[in-house]
C-alpha cells in the first residue's frame, strides 16, 4: 500500500461513468438509492439517472442549522453527510411484525418479505459505512438476529464514496471512522476534479464490486492520481471537532455526577430528533393494535427514542423521568457502555446530532465540559 | 336499547360545549370506518346526526368544546355522572381552545362589544378545559383531532385494550416520514419540538413551521425552543403569539407565553 491509502489495484473512471454503473446496477436487479435535493437539504432516495445527483451542491452546517450552497464546480459528491442517514432504508421507521386472527392463527407477513429486496446504495460515506457495521453487529448477530434487517442487508450493494470535504459538524477523524473507507464496501470512488478532467477513482471490496468494474471503462489509475485523490482524502481529514476516544469512555462514565448534565438538560428540548439522525440508534418499541370489531390484532415494531417519556416506563414506574437523565443516558451509551456492550463505540462522528439538533445541543463541547473540567 | 338484549351493545353519547363543531364532524368523517361498528355499538345521543336521543346512563361520552359559562359546569357535572367512560376531544375540550384568548382580557369589554343587550349573558370570566371541572379518562388531542385518533381510541375501549396515543414531539413524526427539518434547514420557527404529535407533521410537510395544534408534548421545554426563536429573530411579542394560539391556556403554552408579556 502506498502511502497515500489506496491498496491496489485501483482504477479510473471519467466521471460520465457513473450513469453506465447506475445502469448496470439497475439492470441487475438493484434499487439503486442516493443522495438528491429536496425540500432544501440532500437527502438519500431513490434515484435513477445522474441527473438526479446533487451535482454542483454542497451545503454548510453548524448546530441546529443546515443550508444548501452551491459549488463553484459540478461535484457530484461534493457536500457533506444527507439529513438523514441509511438507517430509514435498511430498518424502516415501522414494520408490521405479525397479525394475529381472532381464531388464533397466526399470520406472519414478515415472511421473507425483505429477503428479495436488492438495494444499492450510490454514495456512503465512510462513518456511515463504520454506522452500518454497528448496526451490523446490533442486528444480524446470531443470537438475536433480525430477520427485516438481515434480510434487506444481504441484498445490500454499498458504493461507498471516500470524502474530498468535511463539513463543520464532521468529526470522523477523531473516531477513526473516517474520511476514507477501507472496508465493508463493493465499491468505492474517490471524486477528483483536476483542471482538465472529471473522474473518480474506483476500488472495489470483493468480487461482486470488481465484476461491475470490469462493465466500465476503466483504466488503471497512475500513482500520481493516487497522490492527488489522497491529498483530498487528507485535507478532509483535517477536522477542528474531536472526540478523545481512548479516555473519553472511562472519563464519562466515572462523571455521570457532573454538574453540566444539569445544564444541558435546561436546553434540551427531548424531542428525539438526535437519536432519529443517529445511523446507529437502534431502539425501536412495539406496539399493539386490533381493527374496530376485533377480528384481527396487529403488532407493529416502530422507532422508539430514549428521550420519550414512554421508553423508560416499566411495571411501577418510569426510571428515567428527567431530561438529565435521559440525555446522560443517551451519550453515555454511544461514547462509553456501547463499547462493553458491542465491542465498538455507537458514534461515527457523522455529527448530525449536533446539525439536527433544534436547539444546537454540541455532544463535542458536552464531552469537553463533561471530561476535561 | 332494550333490557332483553342478550348482548349490551356499548351506549355511545357525543356531547357539545363551546366549540366550531369540527371535532364531532371527525367522527362523521370517519363513517367507513365506523361502518363496521354500526352492529356493536349504539348511538345513544348525538344530536349533530340524529334527533333519537336517549337517556342515560352512558357507557363512553365524548365531550366536544370548553366550558364557558355556569350552565356549562352544572352540565358536564351531569354528563360525567351519566357516563362510564369519558373522553374529551380537540383543543377546546383539552385545554380551552382558541377561544381562551379571552382569559387574558376582561369579559365585560367583549359582551359590551359584542351584543346589544348584554344584561342577557351569563358567561365565565375564562374559557377552561372540561378537565377542570370533571375527572377525564382519555383525552384526544388537536384542533381538529386526527379521524384515525378517534378510531383508535374507539376501538381501544371496544377491545379493551390500550389506546396508541403517543405523546411524544412532532418531530419524531417528521422523522419517521424522512421530513426535512424546517427548523434547522430553513431557520422557519417551528413548535414541534414541544408540540404532542397525531396529526402526521402535516405542516412541516409543507415547508410551514408546527403551529402546535395537538399541545404541548409530554415534556415540553419551551423556553429553551423560545430561545431559539429569539437567536432566528423572533421578537418577544411574535414569540408571545406562538404559544397564545389554539391550544393557549394548556399550562406549558400558557405560562411560555406570559413569559414573553412586556
Amino acid at each position: 500500500m502506498a502511502n497515500n491509502g489506496f491498496e491496489q489495484p485501483v482504477f479510473k473512471i471519467q466521471s460520465d461513468e457513473m450513469q453506465r454503473l447506475l445502469d448496470a446496477l439497475r439492470q441487475n436487479g438493484y434499487r439503486t438509492l442516493g443522495p438528491i435535493i429536496k425540500d432544501e437539504a440532500i437527502v438519500y432516495d431513490e434515484i435513477s439517472t445522474v441527473g438526479d445527483l446533487p451535482r454542483g451542491w454542497t451545503d454548510e452546517q453548524g448546530p441546529a442549522s443546515y443550508r444548501l450552497v452551491k459549488r463553484n464546480d459540478d461535484a457530484y459528491f461534493g457536500f457533506n453527510v444527507p439529513a438523514q442517514s441509511w438507517k430509514k432504508f435498511l430498518y424502516p421507521s415501522e414494520r408490521e411484525l405479525f397479525r394475529v386472527r381472532r381464531d388464533s392463527r397466526v399470520q406472519s407477513p414478515s415472511e421473507n418479505r425483505e429477503s428479495s429486496l436488492k438495494y444499492a446504495f450510490i454514495g456512503v460515506r465512510p462513518c456511515e459505512l463504520k454506522a452500518i457495521s454497528i448496526q451490523d453487529r446490533v442486528f444480524t448477530s446470531t443470537e438475536y438476529k433480525d430477520e427485516s434487517y438481515s434480510g434487506i442487508r444481504h441484498g445490500l450493494f454499498i458504493v461507498a464514496v471516500n470524502c474530498t470535504s468535511s463539513g463543520d459538524d464532521c468529526f470522523c477523524a477523531s473516531m477513526k471512522t473516517g474520511p476514507m473507507a477501507k472496508r465493508h464496501f463493493d465499491l468505492s470512488l474517490t471524486e477528483v476534479i483536476a483542471p482538465s478532467e472529471h473522474y473518480f477513482l474506483v476500488e472495489h471490496g470483493n468480487e461482486l464490486g470488481a465484476s461491475f468494474v470490469r462493465g466500465l471503462n476503466a483504466t488503471e489509475a497512475s500513482e500520481a492520481e493516487m497522490n492527488v485523490a489522497g491529498d483530498l482524502i487528507e485535507r478532509a481529514g483535517k477536522q477542528t471537532r474531536r472526540i478523545e476516544i481512548d479516555r473519553t469512555p472511562e472519563l464519562l462514565s466515572a462523571r455521570l455526577d457532573h454538574p453540566e448534565w444539569n445544564v444541558v438538560a435546561k436546553k434540551c428540548l427531548t424531542c428525539g430528533n438526535c437519536t432519529l439522525v443517529c445511523p446507529t440508534c437502534f431502539c425501536s418499541t412495539v406496539e399493539d393494535t386490533t381493527d374496530l370489531i376485533g377480528s384481527f390484532a396487529t403488532r407493529r415494531r416502530k422507532w422508539d427514542s430514549c428521550f420519550t417519556l414512554d421508553f423508560a416506563k416499566v411495571a411501577g414506574g418510569n426510571f428515567r423521568m428527567t431530561s438529565r437523565s435521559r440525555y446522560r443516558q443517551w451519550v453515555t451509551h454511544k461514547l462509553s457502555t456501547w463499547v462493553e456492550q458491542f465491542g465498538t463505540l455507537g458514534c461515527v462522528g457523522c455529527g448530525r446530532c449536533i446539525t439536527w439538533c433544534p436547539v444546537g445541543i454540541d455532544i463535542i463541547s458536552e464531552v469537553q465540559k463533561i471530561t476535561e473540567t | 336499547m332494550s333490557g332483553s338484549s342478550k348482548i349490551k351493545k356499548p351506549k355511545v353519547a357525543v356531547f357539545k360545549f363551546a366549540s366550531c363543531d369540527g371535532c364531532q364532524l371527525s367522527l362523521l368523517d370517519a363513517e367507513d370506518e365506523l361502518l363496521e361498528v354500526t352492529d356493536s355499538i349504539q348511538i345513544a345521543f348525538f344530536p349533530e346526526v340524529s334527533r333519537r336521543m336517549l337517556k342515560g346512563p352512558y357507557d363512553l361520552g365524548i365531550v366536544e368544546g370548553s366550558i364557558t359559562t355556569p350552565h356549562d359546569v352544572e352540565h358536564i357535572r351531569d354528563i360525567r355522572k351519566s357516563c362510564g367512560i369519558l373522553a374529551t376531544i380537540g383543543a377546546c375540550a383539552t385545554a380551552g381552545g382558541i377561544q381562551s384568548l379571552r382569559n387574558w382580557k376582561d369579559i365585560k369589554d367583549f359582551v359590551h362589544i359584542v351584543y346589544a343587550s348584554p344584561e342577557y349573558i351569563s358567561t365565565l370570566d375564562r374559557s377552561m378545559p372540561i378537565g377542570s371541572f370533571v375527572h377525564v379518562d382519555h383525552e384526544l388531542r388537536g384542533c381538529p383531532i386526527n379521524k384515525y385518533q378517534l378510531v383508535e381510541l374507539i376501538s381501544s375501549l371496544l377491545n379493551g385494550r390500550k389506546p396508541q396515543i403517543p405523546t411524544h414531539s412532532v418531530c419524531v413524526t417528521c422523522k419517521e416520514k424522512g421530513t426535512t427539518c424546517v427548523l434547522v434547514a430553513r431557520g422557519i420557527p417551528c413548535l414541534g419540538p414541544v408540540t404532542q404529535t397525531g396529526c402526521g407533521a402535516i405542516c412541516p410537510s409543507f415547508n410551514r413551521g408546527c403551529y402546535g395544534c395537538y399541545g404541548p408534548m409530554e415534556t415540553p421545554n419551551t423556553s429553551s425552543l423560545s430561545s431559539r426563536f429569539l437567536e432566528l429573530g423572533l421578537t418577544q411579542h411574535e414569540i408571545l403569539l406562538a404559544f397564545r394560539n389554539f391550544n393557549a391556556y394548556a399550562e406549558p403554552f400558557r405560562r411560555e407565553s406570559e413569559s414573553h408579556e412586556k
